[in-house]
This record gives structure tokens, C-alpha cells and sequence, in this order.
């Protein structure tokens, strides 16, 4: 297993270690073992030994090669790297080159970390077990039967996997939190705006968002702190300083107020449960109050999200027409080659999306949906912020049930979409979150458990996420 | 249909039927929906170059081509700018939001546009017309602009093309759509509106008004109702708006104008032979002169609007509305009133016209210039509206002391009308120069009293038999010795002054030296 991020930083630039020699394990680790994960879709071998030597080029020549230095990270495939394939697992993006960096890319490059490869996941990161891939299903690091979650499945795996030390993910309903809790991995969704979103592949914009996936919290504090921050070229990220989390990490927990949202525990499968509710003892052990709560309007969380991002979805994936880029059908006129194209291009997923989006919006029927949908969400984020006057933290799983079978609930959305049942509404309300390992279930696989915070709650969240994150490897040893 | 066109004229009333055929029982009511492009240095919502006539999709980038990943940032200056057109249109400027409008459109990166929907930045307000009727404004929001199509084949036409290009320069311009109230009742009072709109966005630095380039772009919808039978005493309610249709494509004033009358025409007719106006969206056939079906009500397309999430809503505040405003420009109403006055006390209605022209464009502020450096108002007015306004670009750059001598020497008689036309077009070409010197050196040099009558008298002895005609009253042959004494000047005559000299000679008696006097018995 590979050392941690912040343990190859360190030896890069100490000079211990040179960077393309870690690259070069790296990558040899991904053409020996991926073959049978598959969470890789492209790996960019020799753009990634180029920026290893430069870092290395920084350390010789005694400047700061940055806090990442030499950190082989993975990347979701709708994250646009310049010159390198991003094609959001879907036949209609094939052969396309983004001529721009993502300004997480831009951002991870200059803290000196090098971008190795593209994950898969589930196409324009729709599901939740990274099987509606156009490339195939990733596998469950520990249990090859078995699906990572998704929709960022192939960077969870990637990690858990121990090929990366570091991945980022997208979150949209849970697609960072479910699939690193499935893969025993630690995920988080920063608060909508701390992360730009410039050069996402946009799904749902109005509740997409960039997040770290890491075997430790403290990585992931690491990563989150070099991808948050203003970014102008995005108008909805917040125009203030990101918070400093890595410094918090030994803060404890003595009087934090922690809630035990029922909502997030009822309904997990019974054995998830009982981690969750000794996620809840190990943070009281630890000094902080624990008390249960209800936020009953986490209810319509799953109802509203799927009016919500279907909406966003059909008018964000329009573009795709086969005019200026990726794969064009071609046709007798321009509106027959739209058609062709998308028919061909978009997987059945994307295409119950697309319609039940443009339904949703359609004249007459938008009050009743996409409006009322609205309404629910404004209505989440008043139950968050009565919560959040009890409480610093709230509590609960992370994903109802542990890594389920390929191929079990492909046949039955509805229950692919409950997948995301616990993790859509930190989405919805905008607000950040949390997934860490907490030991196993009946079946032997990670359960996570989920901290969540009010806007911009990042120091708690981490300090928790921290604290749980000792107990459970006290509980494993 | 007979002579669609309208006269533009400044003083036409408000319920001018025209020549558009409607019928004396019949009302046309108009209301227009005009985009304008914001001079901007940079698109609305990245960095690419605002420019026309550039090579194709040479201003582009991931932003404006709605490359995956990419996202808006909105344009300060042109929020501005578009506060600037609110204030010269007395509109109240409120906290607005973009929303996306959906359809599939080749020209249309991300296949949805950019637009202001249900909350625009500028809300309510007017226009006034120099006819004294006044237009209301409903709104004047913010959009993008789409790429720009051109069908590729034998006959350029949509339906025959073979193919298409697509230019993205154009793709994310910044609009502001100037909606107006149905306040229009005839084809001269909407050119009347889009002359002086034109006037307001160029006073507001907003616009160039360039309805050649498409800085200014025009959709009408054109509804006719029954006029009430006695008009003079409508006190009862008017009768209700009939069926409207939108109609697109209209390049030019003429396009305008023509296509409303055709459009009431058509409907008038369609309604006295019992039949129903449709509503639809039509385009202007500018080379048949009609507009045709382009979708139906049922074929319009579902936009499916809804805000836009990659924008946060915009809220001006009080500060910023202010400086916007104070931006404005000397509006049209007051630079007419400015230039009628150089004018002295009853300018003519062609005069004014050419006034009305000349602050359209913008060009008024040369002519009170030139005049302020000693040129004659009149013939500085004449000038300007006849060979500055044929090249706008090269006008606006024209330098005032150039053209100011230059309409001195004229009305001194120092160069002819048709010298002073050609070493003004070079000085247009040049931006400037001394009017003097380019005369000088193309031989320019009015001919002195003597020597355009001695020219006079050879074409007449010369012509016996057209002087004798002339001389009965046939006065459309000064136009034949005219044409004569000039061939022999080599153009040096002053048309004026030969036709002055040419009547001298008809009314003197005939003496020793005078014509025709062989023809005496």
C-alpha cells in the first residue's frame, strides 16, 4: 500500500524521494493492477513523468516545489485537462481535448502535484455504482463482484485501491461521499463555492461541486485546502479566503454539539446503523455532546433533487448536438443530426434525465415541478439552520447499505437513485460534508460515516472528521 | 401593393395610413422589439474581443464557444451600459437575474441563450418621437448574442443550401432588447422610433446604431383592429388588439417600413374577405416584398426558461446607477434643438429631415462644430447630411477645422458643389487635411465672372436651335447648356451661376451682341 500524500510530499521535498520515481511506481502499480479495477480511463503516463521532472527541477534547484510536491493524484473523467481525453464516461465526448485546464488542475499543478490519469465514472457522473460508465463498470477495490458506489466510482476505487494517494470526485447528490464510503476511503463535499467549478463538466450546476477523496483526513484536508479558494472565472464561487482545516485536525472534539439526524440513520440497513450510532459514541468518548434530532424535511430531499438536476441536466447537456466537438451522426439536415448524434451518444441514463428535466421545465408544468422543487430546497436550508442552532456538527450514514452487487439495481432506478439517499441534502442546502471510514459491515465491507456542517463549516467538520477517524482505527486494532 | 414605402418625414402624424393599402377602416398597431449591440470592449460573459467584421471565429474561447466545463462571468461595462440606455429611456432600474432560454440552434454554442426573463434590469419608461407621439418602453434587458450562420450553395437561400458555416465571433456580444409598448399605429411612426432609438443608444455611447452591420437589429409585431367610425369623437373604448405576428429579418429603416405595410395589407385583407389572422412568426422577403410563414403558435418553440445557475443575480446599487446615468450623453430632442437653432428662425421640413438624419447618426456634433469655426450652417447641414452621412465610419472621424474650411470655401464660391464633393471625399478618405491645397493641386479654381460668361455665350452661338427653344420657354434646355459649359470648363462652372447667367441673357433684349439674332427677320 502506498504511503499517504502528505508522507510523499514530504519526502519529495526533503529530497528523500524524486518525484518521478514515485510517478513511475504509480504508474507501473496502474498497468499492473487496473486491468481488473478498471478505474482508469486514460492515463497520462508521459505528461504525468513530464511534471514529476519539473518538480523534481524545483527541488534541485532549491525552489518551493509546493505542498503537494511530487503527489500522484487521479481525476474524475469530467474534469477538463488540457491536451488529455475528458469524456465524462460518454460516447458523445470520444476524441475530444479540452484546450484548457480545469482551475482545480491549474491549482493542484502549481502545489507541484501530478495528475497521472482519468477515472471513470458514471456517464456526466448520472448514478451511483459508476455502471453506467460507456466504458464499463469500475470494480469494488476489495470485492471484484462488487460496484465502488459512484458516481465518482473510479476515483474512490483508484484510491482504495492504494494506486493514488489522492483523487478528486464531483459532487452532485453524494457522488464524492457514497462511492469513497463504499470503497472504505475518506470523501468530502466542500460548501458549494469554496471549489470552482470552472472547467467541471457540468451535470447539475447549482449543486455541483469539486471534492478531495484520500485514505486519510488528514490528505483530504490537504487536498481540499489546495483546490478551495476564489476563483473569478467562476461567478458563484465565494469571493472570500477558504478555511484552513489541516491546522484544526488535533483540535478535538471536548463540547463540540454533535446531532444524530434520525433521518440519516433510520432506513440504513441495520448494520450501518449500528456504526453509525457508534460513530456517535466514539465523538462523546471523545468530549463533544451528542443528542439526537429529526429534520423531517431531509424527507423530500430525493424527491426535489430529481426534479431539480434532471432540469439543470437537459439544458446543461444541450450542447452536445454534434456541431462544434466530440462524436456527430451525420444526417440529411441539422435537426436530423442533433437527434442522431444524441441517440447514438447519450447512455439510457443520461436520456431518462434529459427527459425528465425538460418535462420538468416544460410551459405548465414548471411551478408544479422545478418550481415546487425549489421551494423544498429553500425549505431544507431553514431546517439545516435550525438544526445548526442546536448543533456544530450533525451526524449519520453516509449510504444506507455497504457495497452492493454489479448489476443489482441497474434494472431498478428508483433504487439506484436511494443510493443517495443520505448524502443529497448537503447538496440541495449547499452546506458541507464529510465521509470517513468507520470499521465494516456483516459483509466484511467499510461502512462510512457522514459529518455534516453549516455553510462554510469546515474547520468542525474536519475536526470531527478527525477525531472519528482515530476511534476507528483504535476499533480496528 | 403600390409604393410601400412611407416617408420617414419628421411631422408625419400619428395615424398615417400611408400608401399601405390597409384601407381607411382599418388601424395597424405596432410594437417593436429592437437589439442593439453594446460597444463593449470585451463579450458579456468572457474576455474575447467585441468586434465586427473580424476573421471568422478568430474571438473565441472556451466561454463563448460553451466548451464543457466552461462558465459565464457577466461584463461590468456592459451592465452599464445597459443602466445607460434605462436612463435615456426614463426606465427604473430593478435587481434582475439571467435565465437560460432552451432551443437547438446551430449558431447557439450551448444551445441555450443567455437572457433576462422575468426580472429585466430595466423596467417601464418612453420614448418621445420629434412627431410629439410617445412610444412606451416595456423593458430593455440584457441578453448574449448567438454565432452568425451563412448558408453555403447555389442560391444562398436557407431552404437550397448545401451547407452551413458558422461564425462565433459574434457569439456572446452583449444585447440590450429594447422592448416597446403597441404604441406604433403606422410604418412611419416605427421608423420614426427606430430613427430616434438610434439617436438615444448612439448619445449613450451604448451603440454605434449601425443597422448595416447588425449593431441594431429589428423585430415588429403588426396587428390591424377596426378604426373606430368616428375618430374625431372616440370617447368609447378603442376596439381590442387583433392577432399579432412577429416578423424577423428587417435590415434597414426601408425593410421596416415595407414590411409593416405589406403585413397590415395582408392582414386587412385576410380579415374583410372572413378570414383569421394566425398567429405566427413571419420573415420579411426584402427581394419579393413579403413576408412569408416562418412557425406557428403550435410550432413556437418551449423555451423551458429558467434561471440561470451559473450567475448571480444582479443588484446596481444606488451609486452605481447614478455614475451610469450621469454617462448619458446630450439626448437627440436636444441636439436637434441645438442644430435647428444654428439654423436660424423657420428651418424647412427637408432641413429638418437632414437634422433628424444627422443626429441619428451621430454627426450633428461636427456640424455645430464646423459652424462654430465660421462654416455657414445651411450649406455645412447640406454637406454633412448628403457626403458625410453616405460614410459614416470615415465621418466620424473627419477632422471639424478640414471640414469647416471646406464649407467655407464653397459658400464663398471659391470651389464649385462639385468640386467641393470631390476634395470633401478625399479629405474623408485622408481623416483631414487643408481643403485649399488639395484644391490647388487637382486645378480647382472657380472660373471668375467673365470667364464663365464668355463660356456661356460659345455654347449658345454654338447651339442656335436649342437657344431658340430655350429662349421660347423651354426651360428644361438649361440643363442641355448647363452640361455644355461645363464639358467646356472642364467641370470649373458653378452650376448656379450658369443658370443664372443663361436666364440674364434670355431676359436681356436681343442687342448686336446678342443671341439669335440671325433668326430676326
Amino acid at each position: 500500500m502506498n504511503p499517504g500524500a502528505l508522507a510523499v510530499a514530504a519526502s519529495v521535498r526533503s529530497g528523500e524521494r524524486r518525484a518521478r520515481a514515485v510517478v513511475e511506481e504509480t504508474l507501473e502499480a496502474i498497468a499492473a493492477r487496473d486491468p481488473g479495477l478498471h478505474a482508469f480511463l486514460h492515463v497520462a503516463g508521459d505528461q504525468a513523468l513530464e511534471a514529476a521532472a519539473a518538480v523534481d527541477r524545483a527541488v534541485e534547484e532549491g525552489r518551493d516545489p509546493g505542498p503537494l510536491a511530487g503527489v500522484p493524484v487521479a481525476l474524475k473523467d469530467n474534469i477538463c485537462t488540457r491536451g488529455v481525453p475528458t469524456t465524462c464516461a460518454s460516447r458523445i465526448l470520444e476524441g475530444w481535448l479540452p484546450p484548457y485546464d480545469a482551475t482545480v488542475v491549474t491549482r493542484l499543478r502549481d502545489a507541484g502535484a501530478v495528475v497521472v490519469g482519468k477515472t471513470n465514472l458514471d456517464e456526466f457522473a448520472m448514478g451511483s455504482s459508476t455502471e453506467n460508465s460507456s466504458r464499463g463498470p469500475t470494480r469494488h477495490p476489495m470485492d471484484p463482484t462488487r460496484v465502488p458506489g459512484g458516481s465518482s466510482g473510479g476515483s474512490a476505487a483508484a484510491v482504495g485501491a492504494g494506486l493514488v494517494p489522492l483523487a478528486l470526485g464531483s459532487d452532485t447528490g453524494g457522488s464524492v461521499r457514497q462511492p469513497a464510503a463504499l470503497c472504505g476511503t475518506v470523501g468530502m463535499k466542500p460548501t458549494y463555492g469554496l471549489v470552482s467549478r470552472y472547467g467541471l463538466v457540468a451535470f447539475a450546476s447549482s449543486l455541483d461541486q469539486i471534492g478531495p477523496i484520500a485514505r486519510s483526513v488528514g490528505d483530504a484536508a490537504a487536498l481540499f485546502e489546495v483546490i478551495a479558494g476564489h476563483d473569478p472565472l467562476d461567478s458563484t464561487s465565494l469571493d472570500a479566503p477558504a478555511p484552513s482545516v489541516s491546522q484544526v485536525l488535533d483540535a478535538g472534539v471536548e463540547g463540540m454539539r454533535v446531532g444524530l439526524v434520525a433521518e440519516l440513520v433510520d432506513g440504513t440497513a441495520p448494520d450501518v446503523a449500528r456504526r453509525v450510532r457508534a460513530a456517535a459514541g466514539a465523538l462523546a468518548g471523545a468530549g463533544a455532546v451528542v443528542d439526537d434530532v429529526t429534520v423531517p424535511e431531509m424527507r423530500f430531499g430525493l424527491s426535489a433533487y430529481y426534479l431539480i438536476a434532471p432540469a439543470e441536466a437537459s439544458s446543461n447537456l444541450a450542447r452536445y448536438d454534434g456541431v462544434r466537438y466530440g462524436l456527430r451522426v451525420d444526417a440529411p439536415d441539422v435537426a436530423a443530426m442533433n437527434t442522431a448524434t444524441r441517440t447514438a451518444g447519450f447512455g439510457p441514463e443520461v436520456k431518462r434525465r434529459i427527459m425528465l428535466g425538460t418535462y420538468a421545465l416544460s410551459a405548465g408544468y414548471y411551478d408544479a415541478y422545478y418550481g415546487k422543487a425549489q421551494r423544498v430546497r429553500t425549505l431544507m436550508i431553514r431546517a439545516f439552520d435550525r438544526a445548526y442552532e442546536r448543533f456544530d456538527v450533525l451526524l449519520g450514514a453516509t449510504a444506507p447499505t455497504t457495497a452492493f452487487r454489479l448489476g443489482e439495481r441497474t434494472d431498478d432506478p428508483l433504487a439506484m437513485y436511494m443510493s443517495d439517499v443520505c448524502t443529497i441534502p448537503s447538496n440541495l442546502s449547499g452546506h458541507p460534508a464529510i465521509s470517513v471510514p468507520f470499521g465494516a459491515g456483516d459483509d466484511g465491507l467499510p461502512v462510512g460515516v457522514q459529518v455534516l456542517a453549516p455553510a462554510r463549516g469546515e474547520e468542525q467538520l474536519f475536526r470531527a472528521a478527525a477525531v472519528l477517524e482515530r476511534a476507528a482505527g483504535e476499533v480496528r486494532s | 401593393m403600390s409604393g410601400g414605402l412611407v416617408s420617414g418625414g419628421l411631422v408625419s402624424g400619428g395615424l398615417v395610413n400611408g400608401a399601405s393599402g390597409t384601407g381607411p377602416g382599418w388601424e395597424v398597431v405596432v410594437g417593436l422589439e429592437v437589439h442593439c449591440e453594446l460597444r463593449t470592449r470585451t463579450k458579456l460573459f468572457c474576455g474575447c474581443v467585441n468586434a465586427f467584421g473580424d476573421e471568422p471565429n478568430t474571438n473565441i474561447c472556451p466561454v463563448c464557444l460553451g466548451l464543457p466545463g466552461s462558465l459565464p462571468v457577466l461584463n461590468e461595462r456592459a451592465v452599464e451600459l445597459a443602466m445607460r440606455i434605462g436612463a435615456a429611456l426614463h426606465c427604473e432600474v430593478r435587481p434582475s437575474a439571467f435565465h437560460r432560454k432552451n432551443y437547438f440552434y446551430p449558431d447557439m454554442p450551448k444551445d441555450y441563450q443567455i437572457s433576462q426573463y422575468d426580472e429585466p434590469i430595466n423596467v417601464g419608461g418612453w420614448l418621445d418621437l420629434p412627431d410629439g407621439s410617445r412610444v412606451g418602453i416595456v423593458r430593455a434587458h440584457l441578453e448574449e448574442d448567438t454565432g452568425k450562420t451563412t448558408h453555403q450553395g447555389a442560391s444562398g437561400r436557407i431552404h437550397a443550401a448545401d451547407y452551413a458555416l458558422v461564425d462565433y465571433n459574434r457569439a456572446g456580444v452583449p444585447l440590450v432588447e429594447i422592448v416597446s409598448e403597441p404604441d406604433i399605429r403606422s410604418a412611419a411612426q416605427a421608423r420614426l422610433y427606430v430613427t430616434e432609438l438610434q439617436g438615444v443608444l448612439v448619445a449613450t455611447g451604448a451603440s454605434d446604431g449601425k443597422m448595416e452591420e447588425g449593431s441594431l437589429r429589428v423585430d415588429a409585431n403588426v396587428s390591424v383592429r377596426r378604426r373606430a367610425p368616428d375618430p374625431a369623437g372616440a370617447e368609447g373604448s378603442p376596439a381590442p388588439f387583433g392577432t399579432r405576428c412577429e416578423i424577423k429579418n428587417l435590415n434597414s429603416l426601408r425593410s421596416l417600413g415595407r414590411a409593416i405595410d405589406y403585413e397590415a395589407a395582408r392582414q386587412a385583407a385576410l380579415l374583410e374577405s372572413g378570414g383569421t389572422v394566425v398567429q405566427e412568426t413571419r420573415h420579411w422577403d426584402e427581394d419579393a416584398g413579403r413576408t412569408v410563414p416562418l412557425r406557428s403558435k403550435e410550432e413556437a418553440f418551449d423555451y423551458r426558461y429558467f434561471p440561470e445557475p451559473d450567475l448571480v443575480p444582479l443588484a446596481p446599487d444606488a451609486a452605481w446607477q447614478a455614475r451610469a446615468a450621469a454617462e448619458v450623453g446630450l439626448l437627440p430632442s436636444a441636439r436637434r434643438a441645438r442644430l435647428a437653432e444654428l439654423l436660424g428662425t423657420a428651418p424647412a421640413p427637408q432641413q429638418l429631415e437632414q437634422v433628424g438624419v444627422l443626429v441619428g447618426q451621430g454627426l450633428d456634433e461636427l456640424v455645430v462644430a464646423a459652424v462654430g469655426r465660421g462654416a455657414p450652417a445651411e450649406l455645412a447641414l447640406v454637406r454633412a447630411a448628403n457626403e458625410l452621412a453616405a460614410d459614416l465610419d470615415a465621418a466620424r472621424a473627419l477632422d471639424v477645422g478640414a471640414f469647416a474650411s471646406l464649407v467655407a470655401m464653397e459658400a464663398e464660391g471659391a470651389l464649385t458643389a462639385t468640386q467641393a464633393k470631390q476634395v470633401l471625399r478625399e479629405l474623408l478618405a485622408a481623416g483631414g487635411g487643408d481643403p485649399a491645397r488639395i484644391a490647388a493641386e487637382k486645378g480647382f479654381e472657380a472660373l471668375s465672372g467673365g470667364a464663365l460668361a464668355a463660356a456661356v455665350r460659345e455654347a449658345v452661338e454654338a447651339n442656335p436651335e436649342e437657344w431658340a427653344r430655350f429662349s421660347a420657354g423651354e426651360d428644361k434646355l438649361a440643363g442641355f447648356f448647363t452640361g455644355q459649359v461645363m464639358r467646356a470648363t472642364a467641370g470649373k462652372a458653378d452650376g448656379k451661376a450658369v443658370a443664372a447667367e443663361l436666364r440674364r441673357l434670355r431676359a436681356a433684349p436681343a442687342g448686336p451682341e446678342g443671341p439669335g439674332r440671325s433668326e430676326q427677320p
